[in-house]
């Protein structure tokens, strides 16, 4: 069904007022003259029940329902059903760009306490409305470190998520900008490394905390190292994390940014997800993406607004400071209300929860005869440990029994075949860890 | 109303979380933790659901108001669309799945949505393949303009630097092709709303790339020398891109690249029926001619002989990863679901019954605005209240006074080469009788603004805030509550 509302009555009286017999004669009179194409070769229409029949058996095929140890960025997080609730709300997603501030009300309010809560966690005065992903949302904090010290080298952490470095390499290829790759240490970002790489041409150095392996990393004297160069200090970061670890703006970043997909948005097979950023105030004009503000209507009353919109494409076209238009509003929207479902002790609960059972999890897998632990002692809710074996070839044997066991870093780094990096959210129970570790255990010596 | 965290209580609860099961225990050290708890509200699960359902009241959206937004193609969505998104076999899946060891046979399903509507959508635009990457309209633009650069380099032509773009296009257009490191040069509409043959002719020569054509246009025209614009480019050795952001108009009637188009993005969001959600999620699919197809961003969804469907990862000429998975899913689903819903007779039926919805508002509204190109329109028609302007009343002020009335107003003041522009996308869903009370409504601003031009600068005044102050706003911008 195409959803048309007209009756051929309706059509009719309305070719009547514009002086057209038909279709036909309307594109004639448009000036749309090629020739008609034939779609012979696609499906004939079909109604609800049978499209959504059609999409359940697709959705069947899916093995959605693996035991999930599998991270990497991107992380099987309890959802309140609140949170699909609001957003389910039609005048929330039915909405545009609230272009029209008197009558987008709801979506500027919401796009404020957003805006509040990610600098709250991040601990940075200023954040933006949102952004594609994590990867886009690094990206865009490079090139703003970029315009802001009209530098033009950058130094990127092999503890960066790899699939974020991969989408930079691609976005840089055709921008004269030297991007400078630098190995991470066994399972940390090697700091010295990094601080060598950096020259009096460096715009920023970029970093991701927890790193991609896990690891957290002691990051306060790296960013004033940074500075003295009159470089910036990036880092991409995860969410969930900050309620426990020192928020990145204590530590000294200018840009922080970050996949938001952990914030009570699906993992839905790679997005729609959430890009988050929170700068200084320095750097506030600079930085891409919508911002709301607050401001006050003729009678002094409280409302919001889109605001800095000389920074955007609409108005600044080729100088603007991104192409970004649409962003990710309605993911930004489940953002703000998980937390504020969760809220300022459940978050630290949720966080303690995935702490604890990754302790217990990586201690169960370490039991294991031949397993052993790569890096440190200070993680989160993830972790790298080494197999006596190939780590792609165990977790493909770990589906055939009910487990996404984990990531094989051997896909990205090809000295790290035998390693596995396994993720762990509150929603692992005690039993779920230890039949992981029995069935690992099976897979490695039976 | 209060933020928030102004309904915040000291121990109150919105969530429950299961029973710790394991021993308590953190790897997090003492050194790392941070001093304070960051300052998220405690409230319960109904002070928050209570919050933000009063929240989105105060919004305008399709399924409350007609939101004949130009450009932005604000059809119904239909609520069938969102029972699909969340079906665990989709929601629950995780996007490193076909990542691992023989991963692909966990995902079929999902692989088959993209590929299909990958096959749809390029039967649809007239092109060889397509990629369902792009995140946005403009993360489409950029991705198209990225496998034009990837095109001449591959040639050894990289002296290519310059991308044209006509005068009336939207500001992503310009703004994608200097993110991907080109120089643009401005190309000039003629008094017909075409692109001025001569001023395109004077710009092309071995610096240019290519070009990027909003087909139709942004003034709502099908330009009469789309295909002579398309050869003269072809000819000086660019390509022409085709932004697709008003594909509504002609989908099912014009394929893009049966005219000459090698690359273009489509607004799933728009013209395939997906939600807009304030500002997002989208989806800017992008559509290729053969020659690009060996750059299109990695992975590609591809059907082996024997019916599955697999990732291929080995593309040696691609442009890389322009998104971190396979584009949004959730998003792609829903306009996969419309295709299958439209079918083979549903597209073109779409695309003439928007037109002919625009070109009856243009019909009645004609006497009483200006028009800066006076024939046939597509699936939007621009208006110009230069008139209106005349007497101290601007395209901003009707826009209000339109919400008043219970509209949401059209988009204002683009093209950019209309003074006082007010372009009106009525879509196909919406019926003669919508389409007549927001006439009706115009046409009595139109009349105001002779006999009580006052009464219209005052509005809104049924909103929950009156004007809002925009320049104090970015003259001293506060855009966030700190703890």
């Amino acid at each position: 069904m195409p959803y048309i509302a007209n009756t051929q009555a309706d059509r009719e009286e309305m070719f009547k007022h514009i002086g057209c017999a038909d279709f036909a004669e309307m594109w004639r009179q448009a000036q749309v003259t090629v020739p008609e194409p034939s779609l012979d070769s696609l499906p004939h229409g079909l109604s609800e029940f049978e499209v959504v029949s059609n999409l359940k058996q697709l959705a069947a095929k899916n093995a959605s329902e693996l035991v999930n140890f599998l991270g990497a960025g991107y992380y099987d997080h309890i959802i309140p059903a609140a949170v699909s609730d609001i957003t389910s709300r039609t005048e929330f997603y039915t909405a545009y760009t609230p272009y029209q501030p008197e009558a987008s009300q709801g979506t500027l309010q919401a796009i404020y306490e957003y805006q509040s809560m990610i600098c709250r966690l991040t601990g940075m005065p200023v954040a933006n409305a949102s952004l594609y992903d994590g990867g886009t949302a690094l990206f865009e904090a490079m090139m703003m470190a970029v315009r802001a010290t009209r530098r033009r080298q950058v130094v990127i952490s092999e503890a960066v998520s790899p699939i974020f470095r991969k989408m930079i390499e691609c976005y840089s290829s055709n921008l004269d900008i030297e991007l400078i790759s630098v190995p991470a240490g066994t399972a940390d970002s090697n700091q010295q490394a990094l601080l060598d790489a950096v020259t009096d041409a460096t715009a920023c150095v970029m970093v991701q905390y927890p790193n991609v392996f896990g690891t957290i990393e002691d990051w306060s004297e790296f960013t004033a190292q940074i500075h003295a160069g009159k470089a910036m200090a990036v880092c991409s970061t995860y969410p969930i994390s900050l309620a426990l670890l020192t928020p990145p703006g204590e530590l000294g970043f200018d840009i922080v940014t970050g996949e938001g997909q952990s914030m009570g948005i699906p993992l839905s097979f790679g997005g729609p997800y959430l890009g988050f950023m929170a700068v200084t105030e320095k750097l506030m004009r600079k930085m891409p993406g919508r911002i709301c503000g607050r401001t006050a209507d003729a009678d002094g009353r409280e409302g919001f607004v889109l605001t800095l919109q000389t920074r955007e494409q609409h108005i600044r076209r080729e100088a603007a400071m991104s192409n970004i238009c649409t962003n990710e509003n309605l993911c930004a929207l489940s953002a703000l209300v998980y937390l504020s479902c969760v809220g300022k002790q459940g978050l630290i609960d949720v966080a303690e929860l995935c702490a604890a059972k990754a302790v217990f999890a990586r201690e169960q897998l370490l039991a294991i005869k031949g397993v052993e632990p790569v890096g440190g002692d200070a993680f989160f809710n993830e972790f790298v440990i080494k197999l006596p074996m190939d780590a792609g070839e165990a977790v493909g044997k770990m589906i055939d029994k009910g487990f996404a066991a984990g990531f094989p870093l051997g896909r990205y780094y090809a000295d790290r075949s035998n390693q596995l990096l396994v993720a762990v959210t509150e929603k692992r129970t005690r039993e779920e860890i230890k039949a992981l570790a029995n069935a690992l255990e099976g897979v490695l010596w039976n | 109303m209060e933020l928030i965290f102004a309904k915040s209580q000291k121990g109150r609860r919105g969530t429950s979380l299961p029973r710790t099961d394991v021993p308590a225990a953190c790897a997090v050290p003492e050194k790392f933790r941070r001093a304070k708890a960051a300052e998220l509200p405690e409230v319960t699960e109904q002070d928050a659901v209570r919050h933000y359902t009063l929240l989105s009241r105060k919004n305008m959206g399709v399924d409350t108001n007609f939101y004949p937004l130009g450009s932005c193609t604000m059809k119904y969505n239909p609520k069938f669309h969102e029972r699909i998104a969340v079906l665990p076999g989709f929601a629950d899946l995780h996007p490193l799945l076909p990542q691992l060891r023989h991963g692909g046979a966990l995902t079929q399903g999902a692989l088959a949505v993209i590929y299909e509507a990958q096959r749809i959508l390029s039967e649809l635009l007239g092109f060889a393949d397509c990629t369902m990457q792009p995140l946005a309209g403009a993360h489409g633009e950029l991705t198209g303009v990225m496998l034009i650069a990837a095109y001449h380099k591959a040639r050894g032509d990289e002296a290519r630097k310059i991308m044209l773009i006509p005068d009336a296009a939207h500001g992503t257009n310009p703004a994608s092709a200097a993110v991907s490191g080109f120089e643009c040069r401005e190309v000039a509409t003629d008094d017909e709303g075409n692109v001025c043959i001569e001023d395109l002719k004077s710009k092309l020569g071995p610096n240019v790339a290519g070009f990027m054509l909003t087909c139709p246009s942004t003034l709502g025209l099908f330009d009469q020398n789309v295909k002579e614009v398309c050869e003269l480019v072809h000819q000086a050795g660019g390509l022409n891109y085709c932004d697709g952001a008003n594909f509504n108009a002609i989908m099912g009637r014009v394929r893009p690249g049966d005219i000459g188009f090698d690359v273009m993005h489509v607004n799933l969001h728009k013209t395939f029926a997906t939600p807009h959600g304030g500002g997002g999620p989208g989806s800017g699919p992008v559509g290729v001619a053969e020659c690009l197809v060996p750059f299109l961003p990695v992975s590609r969804v591809e059907k082996r002989n024997d019916g599955t469907y697999a990732l291929q990862y080995h593309c040696d000429d691609s442009i890389g990863y322009i998104a971190p998975f396979y584009g949004n899913f959730g998003v792609i689903l829903r306009a996969y679901a419309y295709m299958l819903s439209l079918g083979r007779e549903g597209f073109k039926r779409v695309s003439e019954n928007a037109v002919l919805s625009a070109n009856y508002m243009r019909v009645r509204l004609k006497q009483h605005f200006a028009q800066k190109v006076d024939r046939v329109c597509m699936h939007e028609c621009v208006m110009s209240a230069t008139p209106q302007a005349e007497k101290g009343v601007h395209a901003l002020d009707i826009a209000k006074a339109l919400i008043d009335r219970g509209f949401h107003p059209p988009t204002m003041y683009f093209p950019l080469i209309v003074p006082e522009a007010l372009m009106i996308e009525p879509t196909e869903t919406e019926s003669k009788e919508t389409l007549d009370e927001f006439i009706s409504a115009l046409i009595e601003i139109a009349e105001m603004v002779d006999t009580n031009p006052e009464e219209i600068l005052k509005c809104p005044v049924t909103t929950p805030v009156k004007r809002l102050d925009e320049t104090a706003a970015a003259r001293k911008p506060v855009v966030a509550d700190l703890a």
